[in-house]
C-alpha cells in the first residue's frame, strides 16, 4: 500500500511523513460500498460543523472577556461594534445546534442500519465519546455569554452531583471552585470549552481511522464481497458530500440569518442574577430528552443515575441487539419498533421542555420507561425471535435488482 | 432523492415542533399584534418611527431606564446627522478623569459614549422604585418571547383591576405584564410629549414608536444581516444545482 | 474505448465546464465566508470612534512641551521658542538624513506637534536633550532637531506628524 507520488514535492514529503499517501488512500484506495444513501452524509457534515464551530469560536475567543462583570457586556460588543460579529456570533450559537442536528441524524443512522454491530463496536464507542464531549463543550458554552440562562442552568447541572453520596458536596464546590457558581466558575469554564473541542478532534481522527479499518456499513447491512460492490471515495462521495453540504448551509443559513434566536431562550438575553430565578430553567433543545429522564425520577440521585445511564447504555448496544442481521431494512419488527423509538425520543424531547407537572410529567415517565425498554428488554428479544427478510447476495445484487425493470439487457450474471 | 427530501422535510418539522414549546405555560394573555414594518424577510426599521421612538425613550422612559449598550454614534443609523448626534451625546454630562491633579470631573457627552442609566447601580434604582428595578431597555426587546409586541402591549395594555382583584400598595393592573401585577405605574398619556416630525403623540402612537426604536436598540444589525441572508442563500441555490449536476454526472457511469 | 466521437468530445467538454463551474463557485463562496473572519481583527467601531484626541494648548507656555496620548500613542505637543522656530528654519536641507522643509512639518510655527515614537525601534524620546537642541533617543542614541527631523544616528525618518487641525488658537483636534 506505499504511495509513490509523481509530483516531487509529494514524494520527499511522503519519504519523510506518509500523509500524502495516507489522503491518496483515504479518497482512492478506501474501497466504499457503492450504495450509500444520503443519510451517509451526515458524518462529513459533522466534521464540517466542528470546523465552522472551532474557527468561529477561536474568533469570538478574540473579543470575548471571560469575566462575570464583563462577559455579558463583552458579548453585545461582539453583536455591536466587532465587524461582523454579529455573524460570528450567530454563526456560532446556531452553529452549535446544527452540530447537533447532524450528530442525532447520524447516530439514528446508525441505530437503523445496524452500524454499531460487530466488527463496528470500536467505532460506535468513539461516537459516543464524541457525543459526550460535545455535550460538555456545549454545556460549558452555554455559560459564557452569562446570562440568566447562562447562570442557572450552571447552577441547576451542577448541583446534580450532590446526589453522589458521601463525596457529593465537594465535587460541586470543587466544580465551582467556589460556594456558588461564580466568577471561578465561569474562568473554568472558558478554558475547558475552549480546550475540549480538540480533545473532540482527537478522538474523530480515531473514529475516521476505526472507520477506515473495518469500512463502511451500507444501507443493506451486507459487507463488500468484491470489487463490484465498492466504488473509489473519491470522486464518488466526495461531489455526493458536497452536494449534502450545499443543500444543510442553506438549512443552517435560514436559521442564522433569519431567524437566529429561534433555538435560543429570550432569558438570555437578560445579565445573570443569583438573587432572581427564572420562571422556568430550560436547557438548549438538545439537552431536553435527558432533562426529560432527569426529572422523571422522584430521586435526585436516580434522576442523575438514569440521565448518565441513557447515554452509557448505548455503550453496551452491540451486545444488547442479539439480531446477526444488520439493517432494519431486512428486519421487519426492529424497523417498526425504532419508529416508535424516534417518536419516543421526540416525546422525551418535548417533554424536557414542559414544567415537570401534571400530564407532562406522566408522559415523560411513560416515554423514560419505554426508552430503556426499548434498549433493554425489546432489541435482545426481537434479535433473537424476530424472523428477518432473505438477504441480498451482496451489495451489487441489491443494486442491480433496483435496476432490473429499467436495464434488463445490461444485466449479466 | 425524493425520499431523502422527505425524510430532511419531516426531521425538520418535527424538531421545529419539538423546540418551539420551550416555554413557559401559565396564565399568559395573548399579546396584542402589530404589522411591524421590520418584521419578516426583507422587513427594515421604520427610520421615522424609531426617531420619535428615540424621542419617547428620551422624554419619558430615560428618567428610570437605561440604554446603556447603545453607543451615541450608532444613531446615525436612524437617519441622524453626525451634529445631531453630537447635540444629543452633549445633552447628557459623564464623570471622566482622573485629570493630572487625581481627581475626578465631570464632562458633555461625546458621540463614542453610551446612553447612561439614571442611577449608578441596581440598589439604588430600586431604593428609587419601592424595590423594583427598572430594567435596561439595550435589550429588552429581545429579552421577552415576541419582543416587540410584547413592549407595544404592555405599553397600552394598563386597565383597571378586575373587581376580583386587589392590589397592593404601589401596584398596577396590566393585562399582559406576567402575573398582571407590575410595579411600573402607566407611563404614558396621550399628549404627554410633543414629537418633532409634528404626529399626534397618543398613547398608541407612542408605545408603537419606541417598541419599534427599542427593537432597533436591541438589533441595529438586523438589516444588514436579512441582507446578507439573502445574497448567501440565493448562492448557495446556485451552487446546489451545480453540485447536483456535477454529482448525476460524475455518477452517471455507475447507474 | 479508444476513439472518441464528436458527441463524446462534446460531452467532455460539457462536463468539464460543469465541474469548473462547480469549483468556481465553490472557491469564491469559500472566499467570501473567509472574509468575515479575516475583517473581524480590524479596528471595531468602538475603537475607530475613539480614534481622534482634543489637546487643550492654553496651558502651555512658551517653551514648554505637553504629551497627549492619541490612539495609545505619545503626542509631543510643544510651544516652539523664537530661537527654536529660528533654528528650524535655518537648516540647509540637503545635510539632513531624510529632508524636509520646517514649513512642511508645523501649521503655525509656534506649535509643533508630532508622534512621540522614534522610528528607529519605537522607543520614546527624551526631550530636551541632544546636540540639536531637540530630542534624544537613549535606546540607540537618535539626536531630534528642533523641529524633529533626525540628524544623527540610526533612525532612518523623522519624528512622524499626526494629522491634526486647529479647532481654535487654544485647541487642536488630533487624529
Amino acid at each position: 500500500m506505499s504511495f509513490e507520488p509523481k509530483n516531487p514535492a509529494l514524494k520527499w514529503v511522503e519519504a519523510r511523513l506518509p500523509l500524502p499517501g495516507m489522503i491518496h488512500h483515504a479518497l482512492y484506495d478506501y474501497p466504499t460500498p457503492r450504495n450509500l444513501s444520503y443519510w451517509w452524509t451526515f458524518g462529513s457534515l459533522a466534521g464540517f460543523m466542528l470546523v465552522v464551530q472551532i474557527v468561529s469560536g477561536i474568533v469570538l475567543a478574540m473579543h470575548y472577556t471571560p469575566h462575570v462583570d464583563l462577559a455579558f457586556n463583552s458579548v453585545e460588543h461582539i453583536m455591536r461594534d466587532v465587524n461582523y460579529g454579529w455573524l460570528i456570533r450567530y454563526m456560532h450559537a446556531n452553529g452549535a445546534s446544527m452540530f447537533f442536528i447532524v450528530v442525532y441524524l447520524h447516530i439514528f443512522r446508525g441505530l437503523y442500519y445496524g452500524s454499531y454491530k460487530a466488527p463496528r463496536e470500536l467505532l460506535w464507542w468513539l461516537g459516543l465519546v464524541i457525543f459526550l464531549l460535545m455535550m460538555a463543550t456545549a454545556f460549558m458554552g452555554y455559560v459564557l455569554p452569562w446570562g440568566q440562562m447562562s447562570f442557572w442552568g450552571a447552577t441547576v447541572i451542577t448541583n446534580l452531583f450532590s446526589a453522589i453520596p458521601v463525596v457529593g458536596d465537594s465535587i460541586v464546590t470543587w466544580l465551582w471552585g467556589g460556594f456558588a457558581v461564580d466568577n471561578p466558575t465561569l474562568n473554568r469554564f472558558f478554558s475547558l470549552h475552549y480546550l475540549l473541542p480538540f480533545v473532540i478532534v482527537g478522538v474523530v481522527i480515531l473514529h475516521i481511522w476505526s472507520l477506515h479499518t473495518t469500512g463502511s456499513n451500507n444501507p443493506t447491512g451486507v459487507e463488500i464481497k468484491d470489487k463490484q460492490d465498492s466504488i473509489p471515495f473519491h470522486p464518488y462521495y466526495t461531489v455526493k458530500d458536497l452536494f449534502g453540504l450545499a443543500v444543510f448551509l442553506i438549512f443552517f443559513s435560514a436559521f442564522l440569518f433569519y431567524a437566529p434566536n429561534y433555538l435560543g431562550h429570550p432569558d438570555n438575553y437578560i445579565p445573570a442574577n443569583p438573587l432572581v430565578t427564572p420562571a422556568h430553567i430550560v436547557p438548549e433543545w438538545y439537552f431536553l430528552p435527558f432533562y426529560a429522564i432527569l426529572r422523571a425520577v422522584p430521586d435526585k440521585l436516580g434522576g442523575v443515575l438514569l440521565m448518565f445511564g441513557a447515554i452509557l447504555i448505548l455503550f453496551a448496544l452491540p451486545w444488547l441487539d442479539k439480531s446477526r442481521v444488520r439493517s432494519a431494512r431486512f428486519r421487519p419488527i426492529y424497523k417498526q419498533l425504532f419508529w416508535v423509538f424516534v417518536a419516543d425520543c421526540i416525546l422525551l424531547t418535548y417533554v424536557g421542555g414542559k414544567p415537570a407537572e401534571g400530564a407532562y410529567l406522566v408522559w415523560g415517565r411513560i416515554a423514560t420507561i419505554y426508552y430503556f425498554v426499548h434498549i433493554l428488554i425489546l432489541l435482545p428479544l426481537v434479535g433473537l425471535l424476530e424472523k428477518p427478510k432473505p438477504l441480498p447476495a451482496s451489495i451489487s445484487e441489491d443494486v442491480l435488482s433496483k435496476k432490473k425493470p429499467a436495464k434488463e439487457e445490461t444485466v449479466n450474471a | 432523492m425524493r425520499k431523502f427530501l422527505i425524510s430532511v422535510g419531516v426531521a425538520a418539522i418535527v424538531s421545529l415542533a419539538a423546540l418551539g414549546p420551550a416555554k413557559a405555560a401559565g396564565d399568559a394573555v395573548e399579546l396584542k399584534s402589530v404589522a411591524w414594518e421590520h418584521e419578516g424577510l426583507f422587513g427594515t426599521y421604520d427610520r421615522a418611527a424609531a426617531q420619535r421612538g428615540l424621542q419617547v425613550y428620551r422624554e419619558v422612559c430615560a428618567a428610570c431606564h437605561g440604554l446603556t449598550l447603545v453607543s451615541f454614534r450608532t444613531l446615525a443609523d436612524l437617519g441622524f446627522s453626525e451634529d445631531e448626534v453630537k447635540a444629543i451625546a452633549a445633552e447628557y454630562e459623564f464623570t471622566d478623569g482622573p485629570d493630572d491633579f487625581g481627581d475626578m470631573f465631570d464632562r458633555p457627552g461625546k458621540a463614542s459614549d453610551k446612553f447612561p442609566s439614571p442611577f449608578p447601580n441596581e440598589q439604588a434604582a430600586r431604593a428609587g422604585n419601592g424595590g423594583a428595578f427598572p430594567v435596561d431597555l439595550s435589550l429588552v426587546s429581545k429579552s421577552r418571547p415576541n419582543g416587540d409586541n410584547y413592549i407595544y402591549s404592555l405599553l397600552t395594555g394598563y386597565v383597571d383591576a378586575p373587581a376580583d382583584v386587589t392590589l397592593p400598595a404601589g401596584m398596577n393592573y396590566n393585562l399582559y405584564f406576567a402575573g398582571h401585577q407590575i410595579a411600573m405605574p402607566p407611563p404614558l398619556m396621550d399628549d404627554q410629549i410633543e414629537y418633532a416630525d409634528g404626529t399626534p403623540a397618543t398613547v398608541d402612537q407612542m408605545a408603537h414608536d419606541v417598541a419599534v426604536f427599542l427593537s432597533w436598540a436591541a438589533e441595529p444589525k438586523m438589516e444588514q444581516r436579512k441582507e446578507m441572508g439573502l445574497k448567501v442563500i440565493l448562492f448557495l441555490l446556485i451552487l446546489t444545482v451545480v453540485f447536483y449536476a456535477a454529482k448525476r454526472k460524475i455518477w452517471s457511469d455507475l447507474h | 474505448m479508444t476513439t472518441t466521437t464528436p458527441e463524446e468530445e462534446n460531452g467532455v467538454k460539457r462536463r468539464d465546464f460543469l465541474y469548473i463551474a462547480a469549483g468556481g463557485l465553490g472557491a469564491v463562496g469559500t472566499a467570501a465566508a473567509i472574509w468575515p473572519f479575516v475583517s473581524q481583527m480590524n479596528p471595531s467601531a468602538d475603537v475607530l470612534a475613539l480614534s481622534t484626541t482634543e489637546a487643550d494648548l492654553g496651558g502651555i507656555d512658551v517653551g514648554s512641551e505637553l504629551t497627549v496620548v492619541w490612539q495609545g500613542k505619545p503626542i509631543f505637543v510643544r510651544h516652539r521658542t523664537e530661537e527654536d522656530i529660528a533654528s528650524a528654519e535655518n537648516v540647509d536641507l540637503s545635510t539632513l538624513p531624510d529632508p524636509e522643509a520646517d514649513s512642511a512639518r508645523v501649521i503655525k510655527p509656534e506649535w509643533l506637534v508630532m508622534i512621540g515614537i522614534c522610528t528607529h525601534l519605537g522607543c520614546v524620546p527624551l526631550k530636551g536633550q541632544g546636540d540639536y537642541g531637540g530630542w534624544f533617543c537613549p535606546c540607540h542614541g537618535s539626536h531630534y532637531d528642533t523641529s524633529g527631523r533626525i540628524r544623527k544616528g540610526p533612525a532612518p525618518a523623522n519624528l512622524v506628524i499626526p494629522p491634526y487641525e486647529f479647532l481654535d488658537d487654544n485647541r487642536i483636534l488630533i487624529g
